[in-house]
């Protein structure tokens, strides 16, 4: 037995840790999803979408911890002040654990900023900004030779989406709700190695690692539906702890294959997009249509990146 | 007890003792939503803060990003 007091409670695991066995619990779910869904191979080169949260820098210490090659991604979004702020946080980070981040800001390289964007385009923010994140993180990747991108979507993140898209039985998005997308024609894996931990956990990891998140919230995120969702679901778990757990790995073990076969015809249809070459059922893809829609020019050509923080040299 | 809430930053006083879990139902938060913090090291529920306490409720629930 440890001796050590214990910081954290988790109800779904009927146990108090000690900051040493949680932040090892912590390693060991990671570990454990890597494994369960095949999500990095050996030799495979990471790159974590970065946004100075919580999520992310937990994320990226953790793969970085348990040997991972890694590097970060930060997109500037235009967002005010979250921005700039959000943007600090990752780069101190980078540089604390002398880590390769890579900067790309929509603004410079797009013309438009999220604010603007979606306003321009008639989209709600976090629809613009999901679609120009994905776009994003999946040119640099290609181009820079990544094999998969790594995103800090949690366990709560997991089951609020997946919450939303029973609730309106979205089929579609329910065919892809997965821990892992597989790569196709050239764009990387797709992988969420926090399934396994909750919001509050990897808040409590990076407290306890002194990793100096941003705690603000994105000013664009009031009114998504999602917060809501989440407030729904740990109102469930507190009466029953663990319901989020059995809720997004029980879709997992004993539903999501039934929704799959719906979409493989879509994924048959897919086809470089004419403008940018990602794939897409359209001949425009979605996000060089807003940015044609925003702009009035046609999105296209490589990204150009801006390194900082850290030397790219990893510590051994 | 000094008590510091975050998304509106905003500050309380509360008498102690109390513990965590009953500090969180007074104020009526979700404990799956927060993590609590005394000086710079996180507490669980069952630990009873004192009057001297300084004491900060961070909210862990994040929004967007999907
Ligand atoms: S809350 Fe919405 S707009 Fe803000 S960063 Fe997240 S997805 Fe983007
Ligand atoms: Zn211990
Ligand atoms: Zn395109």
């Amino acid at each position: 037995m440890c001796r050590q007091p214990a910081v954290i409670d988790i109800r779904r695991h009927n146990a108090g840790f000690c900051g040493e066995h949680f932040l090892r619990l912590c390693r060991d779910q990671v570990t454990k999803a890597i494994e369960e869904f095949s999500m990095i191979g050996p030799g495979e080169r990471v790159l974590v979408a970065v946004s100075g949260g919580k999520d992310s820098l937990a994320a990226w210490d953790l793969l970085s911890s348990l040997g991972y090659e890694a590097d970060g991604l930060y997109l500037g979004l235009g967002i005010g002040d979250y921005s700039d702020t959000s943007g600090d946080h990752a780069r101190r980070f980078a540089a604390s654990r002398d880590l390769r981040l890579i900067e790309v800001d929509l603004r410079e390289r797009y013309g438009f900023d999220i604010p603007t964007g979606s306003r321009a385009a008639r989209r709600v923010p976090c629809s613009a900004c999901g679609l120009a994140k994905r776009h994003v993180f999946d040119r640099v990747a290609v181009e820079g030779g990544y094999d998969v991108v790594a995103t800090g979507h949690n366990l709560d993140d997991e089951a609020a989406v997946l919450f939303g898209n029973v609730l309106r039985w979205q089929v579609d998005y329910l065919a892809r709700q997965l821990p892992v997308l597989p790569e196709r024609d050239g764009f990387p894996r797709k992988v969420k190695p926090l399934v396994r931990l909750t919001e509050r956990e990897m808040a409590a990891y990076c407290v306890l690692r002194g990793i100096d998140y941003i705690v603000e919230e994105c000013p664009m995120s009031a009114g998504n539906k999602h917060l809501g969702y989440k407030e729904a679901l740990n109102a469930i778990e507190q009466q029953s702890p663990g319901s989020k757990h059995d809720f997004y790995f029980g879709f997992l073990a004993r539903a999501s294959e039934r929704f799959r076969a719906g979409i493989e015809a879509d994924q048959a249809a897919l086809r470089p997009c004419s403008a940018c070459g990602a794939p897409t059922v359209t001949e425009v893809c979605a996000f060089c249509r807003l940015v044609e829609r925003v702009t009035g020019e046609r999105a296209g050509g490589s990204v150009p990146v801006e390194l900082s923080a850290g030397s790219g040299v990893r510590p051994s | 007890m000094k008590v510091r809430l975050r998304n509106p930053d905003r500050e309380l006083d509360v008498a102690g003792p109390l513990s965590v879990q009953h500090l969180l139902a007074r104020l009526d938060i979700n404990r799956e939503s927060v993590l609590v913090i005394r000086g710079d090291t996180l507490v669980t529920s069952d630990v009873v803060l004192q009057d001297d306490d300084v004491i900060e409720i961070r909210p862990v629930i994040s929004g967007g990003a999907f």
